[in-house]
C-alpha cells in the first residue's frame, strides 16, 4: 500500500506570477552556454583535440586581431540587420520565414540598378545617388516579394510559414537562371559591381553596421512607441481583439510584412554591395533562418539583439579558424553552434517551469 | 459493508499551484445512496479537488481511501478501476462519432467491437435511469443536453459507482435541468454516490442531501441540507453576511435607444445564426437576454458592434441628443468615429476584449491609441484613466504595467469594464458578464450597470442565470435558434415562462 501512494519522481511546475528574479533569470541563460561549450567539449575530444586549446583558438580566431574582429562584425551586421526586420513579423505573430528570399530579392533589385546605370556614372570610388538608387529598388523589391504572402494571409487566411518558404524557392531560383544565363559573365558567375557600386568602409568594414545600429533604435521605437506598433502588438496577442478595437487587421499586416521585407531587402543590399560585390544565389547564405535564432533568442527586444548576433558571429568566425587552425572538421563546429542554440533556447524552460522532486515526507525538493 | 464506510473518503488533501494553494487539507466523504453537493464560489477549488479524484491531478499530501482502504489514483484509467467517473464542465467527445462509439472509444476490448451489443447495453442503461438517447445518433446533430445525458451514459456503461458531475446545469434550461435531477434521484435510489459541483444554491436545495462547503481552498464543513437555507449556505461560502438582493430602480426617463428591424446574420460557415430579430432598446433600462447557449446572443451583440457581416434588417441608433444613424454597414471604427458611444463587453474577455500580454494602460489605450496626431502614441491619459479604474473599482494588481493575462478572472473582468464605462457609454453591451466572478466582484457589475441605466445608458445585458436575470433586468428578450421567442416584462415573468420561450419559438412546445 505504502508503495502505491507515491507521487511521481518528478514534476513540473509552471512559475506563475513569482517569476525569477532578473538575476537568476540571467544567471541560467549564461549557466545554459557554458553547459553547451561542456558538451561541445566532448565533442572536440572525440574528433581528437583538447577542448580548451580548441575553444581559445575560436575565441582568438573571432577577436583576436583587429581583421578578425573586422570579419566578426561582417559576419554579425546581416544577422542584426534580418532579426530586425523579422521582430515586428513575429510579434504580430505573422511566421515570415521568408527573410532569406527577401534578401535574395533586395540583392536583386540592388544588382539590377547597378547594371542599369552604374555606365551612366563616372569616376572609381562610390557613388552616393547610385548606393542610394540601390538601396530603394532593394527595399522596394524586398518589400513586394513580403507584401505577396502578406497579401494572401489577409485576403483568404492562407498558410503564411509555407508561402513564404517557398517564396524563398522561386526568388533564388531566378537568381540562379540570372546567374546562367542573362546575367552571365564568366564560369556561371555574374560580374563584380564597378566600385562606384560599392558601400564605403568605416573602421575597415562596410558601412552596413552603422545602418544596422541606426535600424537597432528605429526598430526600437517604432515597436514600442508608434500607433503601428501598438497595432501590431494587439493582433499578435488576439486578432479578434484587434477587430474589436476597430484596427483593419489585414491592412496592417500587409504593412508590416512590406515593412519587413523591406529591411531584409536593404539587408540583402548591404550584402550584394558591402561584402560580396556582386550578386549569386547564395547571397543570403541562411542567414534569413539564423536571424529567426537571432530574434527568437533576444525575444524580440532589439537591443538584445544587437548581443545576440555577435555572439553568433563570433561563434561563427571562430569556427572558421578552428578548421583551418586545428584541424577539426567542419562539422564539429557546427555541432557547437548547433549545442548552443539548442541549450539557449532550451533554458528558457527553466525559466517559466520548475521542477519538483518527489517530496520526502515534511521537506520540498526543488532545483533550479 | 459497515454503515460508517464511506465510499469515498479524503483526507488532509493538499494541492499547490506554484505558489497558489488550491486545496488546503481538505476532509471530505462520500456514501452511496447520497448526493452531495460541492459548493462554492469560483476559484475556491471544487474542481480541483474533484479532479484529484478523477485521475487528472494528483495531490501534494493527503490520502483517499475507498470503502475504507487507502488507494492511489494516478490516472483517469486508475480512476475507472475504482469506480469513479466524472462528467466534466466542458464535454469530451468526439463530434463526427455516434453515441454509442464515443462510449466505447479508449476501453479496452477483449475482441472485436461489437456495435449492436454495446447499442443494446446503452438502451439497457438508458431504461433503467430514464434518460433519453439515442445510441446511433451522431455527436454533432445532438443539443447540449443530450450530449450531457450522453456524458453520463458513457461513465455508466464503464461501471462507475461514483459520479461526479462539474458544473452539470450551467447550459441547461429549467426544464432540462428538471429531468436531469429525476435522472440523478434514480441513480441515487440505485445506490450509487453522486457529487455535484455546483455554485447555485436553489439546485444545491433541490437535490442535494449534504452539502460540503469550500471557500478559498479550504474546507468549511459539511451540513445536511434539509438544516439549513441558502442565506446561511451563502454567508459559509463568502466567510461573511451578504445580501443577496439585487437593487433594482425604476428610471422614469426612458427613451428609445437601439431600432432593431428584421435582423439576419450569418455565421464564418454561413449557417443562420440570427433570424428576422426585432427589438427596441430602451435608453434608461436594462434589457436582458436569455436563451440556452449559441442560440444567436453573441451575433445579436456582435452585430450591433459592428463586428459580424448582417445578411438584412436595420439597426438604427438614436442618439440621446437627437439625430439618428443607421449602425448596419458600418465598421466599429466608422462608429466610433460618428461619436456613438457603444461600449462592449465580450463574452472572451481575454481573446476579445482585452490584450492579455498588456498591462492596464495598454488595455486602456485599446479605446483611445489612435487619438492625437502624429506617428506615436499617447500614453499619459490612458495612464490617468487606468489608475482611475484601479481605484474605482479596486482592481487587485501588482501594478497597472502588469500583464492582465495574469490576473485573477474578476479583476480581468474589472478592467474591461473599467474602460467600457468610462466612455460614458449610451449603449452598453455585455455577454455573460459575472461568469465565473466570485459574489462579491458579480454585485459589483450589477450594480454598475444599474448605474449605467441610471444615467440613461441602453444596456443590454446577455446572462445564463435565469434568477439573476429576472432579479436585475426591466425587461428579458429570449433568443431560441436565432429567433426571437419573446420579450417578458422582468417584474413580472416566471422562470418558468422564460424556459419555454428558450426551448420553443412563442413559449409553444413542439409537438
Amino acid at each position: 500500500m505504502e508503495e502505491a501512494i507515491k507521487s511521481p519522481l518528478l514534476r513540473l511546475e509552471k512559475r506563475g506570477s513569482n517569476s525569477l528574479k532578473p538575476v537568476y533569470v540571467w544567471m541560467i541563460r549564461l549557466g545554459s552556454i557554458l553547459f553547451a561549450l561542456l558538451l561541445g567539449s566532448i565533442a572536440i575530444l572525440l574528433a581528437g583535440s583538447d577542448p580548451i586549446e580548441a575553444y581559445g583558438t575560436m575565441l582568438k580566431g573571432a577577436v583576436g586581431t583587429a581583421e578578425f574582429r573586422q570579419q566578426t562584425v561582417k559576419k554579425a551586421v546581416p544577422l542584426l540587420g534580418c532579426a530586425l526586420a523579422i521582430a515586428p513579423c513575429f510579434k504580430m505573430r505573422f511566421w515570415n520565414i521568408g527573410a532569406e528570399g527577401q534578401i535574395t530579392a533586395g540583392a536583386l533589385a540592388a544588382t539590377f540598378v547597378v547594371r542599369l546605370l552604374a555606365s551612366k556614372f563616372e569616376g572609381n570610388t562610390p557613388s552616393l545617388p547610385l548606393l542610394l538608387m540601390m538601396a530603394l529598388a532593394a527595399m522596394l523589391l524586398g518589400g513586394l516579394w513580403a507584401l505577396i504572402p502578406g497579401f494572401f494571409k489577409a485576403r483568404w487566411n492562407t498558410n503564411e510559414t509555407l508561402f513564404t518558404l517557398m517564396m524563398n524557392y522561386i526568388i533564388i531560383g531566378v537568381v540562379a537562371w540570372l546567374q546562367a544565363g542573362p546575367w552571365e559573365a564568366r564560369q556561371g558567375r555574374i560580374a563584380q559591381f564597378p566600385r562606384l557600386a560599392w558601400l564605403p568602409k568605416v573602421e575597415g568594414v562596410h558601412c552596413g553596421w552603422i545602418i544596422v545600429l541606426v535600424l537597432v533604435f528605429l526598430v526600437h521605437i517604432y515597436m514600442r512607441h508608434s500607433k503601428q506598433g501598438y497595432e501590431i502588438a494587439v493582433i499578435g496577442d488576439s486578432l479578434r481583439t484587434a477587430q474589436y478595437a476597430g484596427m483593419h487587421v489585414g491592412r496592417i499586416m500587409m504593412r508590416t510584412m512590406f515593412l519587413s521585407g523591406a529591411i531584409s531587402g536593404l539587408v540583402g543590399f548591404m550584402l550584394c554591395s558591402g561584402a560580396t560585390n556582386t550578386l549569386s544565389k547564395d547571397i543570403a547564405g541562411g542567414v534569413g533562418f539564423t536571424s529567426i535564432t537571432v530574434a527568437w533568442l533576444s525575444q524580440l527586444n532589439a537591443f538584445a539583439m544587437v548581443a545576440i548576433s555577435l555572439l553568433l558571429g563570433v561563434l561563427t568566425k571562430g569556427a572558421d579558424t578552428l578548421q583551418t587552425v586545428m584541424n577539426v572538421p567542419a562539422a564539429i563546429s557546427d555541432i557547437i553552434i548547433g549545442l548552443l542554440l539548442f541549450c539557449m533556447l532550451g533554458c528558457e524552460f527553466f525559466i517559466n517551469y520548475r521542477l519538483i522532486l518527489r517530496k520526502k515526507p515534511g521537506k520540498g525538493g526543488t532545483v533550479k | 459493508m459497515e454503515k460508517n464506510c464511506y465510499a469515498i473518503e479524503l483526507k488532509g488533501i493538499t494541492k499547490h499551484f506554484g505558489p497558489v494553494l488550491a486545496n488546503d487539507s481538505i476532509d471530505l466523504g462520500l456514501q452511496r445512496g447520497e448526493i452531495l453537493a460541492l459548493l462554492g464560489e469560483n476559484g475556491s477549488g471544487k474542481t480541483t479537488l474533484m479532479n484529484m479524484l478523477s485521475g487528472i491531478y494528483l495531490p501534494d499530501a493527503g490520502e483517499i481511501l475507498a470503502d475504507g482502504h487507502p488507494i492511489s489514483i494516478r490516472s483517469p484509467k486508475d480512476a475507472f478501476a475504482h469506480g469513479i467517473g466524472m462528467i466534466h464542465q466542458h464535454y469530451k467527445l468526439v463530434n463526427v462519432f455516434t453515441a454509442a462509439e464515443n462510449i466505447v472509444l479508449g476501453m479496452e476490448q477483449e475482441k472485436k467491437l461489437d456495435i449492436k451489443q454495446t447499442n443494446a447495453r446503452v438502451r439497457e442503461i438508458c431504461q433503467r435511469y430514464g434518460f433519453e438517447i439515442d445510441p446511433e445518433k451522431k455527436v454533432y446533430d445532438m443539443s447540449v443536453s443530450e450530449k450531457q445525458t450522453l456524458e453520463i451514459v458513457k461513465v455508466l456503461y464503464r461501471g462507475a459507482e461514483i459520479l461526479i458531475l462539474d458544473e452539470p446545469t450551467a447550459v441547461l434550461t429549467p426544464q432540462e435541468t428538471d429531468r436531469l435531477f429525476a435522472v440523478l434521484r434514480n441513480m441515487r435510489s440505485d445506490n450509487k454516490a453522486i457529487v455535484i459541483i455546483t455554485h447555485k444554491l436553489n439546485e444545491v436545495m433541490a437535490i442535494s442531501d449534504k452539502v460540503a462547503v469550500l471557500r478559498k481552498g479550504k474546507y468549511i464543513g459539511t451540513i445536511p441540507t434539509a438544516e439549513t437555507n441558502p442565506q446561511a449556505l451563502t454567508d459559509m461560502m463568502v466567510g461573511r453576511a451578504v445580501s443577496l438582493n439585487i437593487d433594482r430602480p425604476w428610471n422614469d426617463q426612458q427613451t428609445e435607444r437601439l431600432l432593431v428591424r428584421d435582423l439576419s446574420c450569418y455565421d464564418h460557415e454561413h449557417v443562420k445564426k440570427l433570424d428576422g430579430v426585432s427589438f427596441t432598446a430602451m435608453g434608461g433600462e436594462i434589457l436582458g437576454v436569455a436563451g440556452i447557449a449559441g442560440s444567436g446572443q453573441k451575433e445579436l451583440l456582435e452585430a450591433i458592434a459592428g463586428l459580424c457581416p448582417i445578411a438584412g434588417g436595420s439597426i438604427l441608433y438614436k442618439s440621446p441628443a437627437g439625430g439618428q444613424e443607421e449602425l448596419v454597414g458600418m465598421s466599429p471604427m466608422q462608429i466610433r468615429k460618428k461619436g456613438i458611444s457603444l461600449a462592449f463587453i465580450p463574452e472572451d474577455r481575454l481573446g476579445m476584449g482585452l490584450v492579455g500580454s498588456m498591462g492596464m494602460t495598454g488595455n486602456m489605450m485599446l479605446r483611445s491609441w489612435r487619438k492625437g496626431s502624429g506617428p506615436f502614441v499617447k500614453r499619459k491619459e490612458p495612464k490617468a484613466l487606468a489608475n482611475k479604474v484601479l481605484q474605482d473599482l479596486e482592481v487587485v494588481t501588482p501594478g497597472i504595467e502588469f500583464p492582465v493575462r495574469k490576473l485573477s478572472g474578476g479583476n480581468v473582468q474589472k478592467v474591461l469594464v473599467g474602460r467600457e464605462i468610462a466612455s460614458s457609454p449610451s449603449v452598453l453591451m455585455t455577454a455573460y458578464a459575472v461568469r465565473g466572478l466570485d459574489i462579491n466582484t458579480s454585485y459589483t457589475i450589477y450594480n454598475l450597470m444599474t448605474e449605467q441605466k441610471m444615467k440613461g445608458a441602453a444596456v443590454i445585458f446577455v446572462g445564463e442565470d435565469l434568477d439573476v436575470l429576472l432579479e436585475l433586468c426591466d425587461r428579458i428578450l429570449v433568443l431560441c435558434g436565432g429567433k426571437l421567442s419573446g420579450i417578458v416584462d422582468a417584474r413580472r415573468a416566471t422562470k418558468e415562462e422564460i424556459g419555454l420561450l428558450m426551448t420553443s419559438v412563442g413559449g409553444k412546445e413542439e409537438a
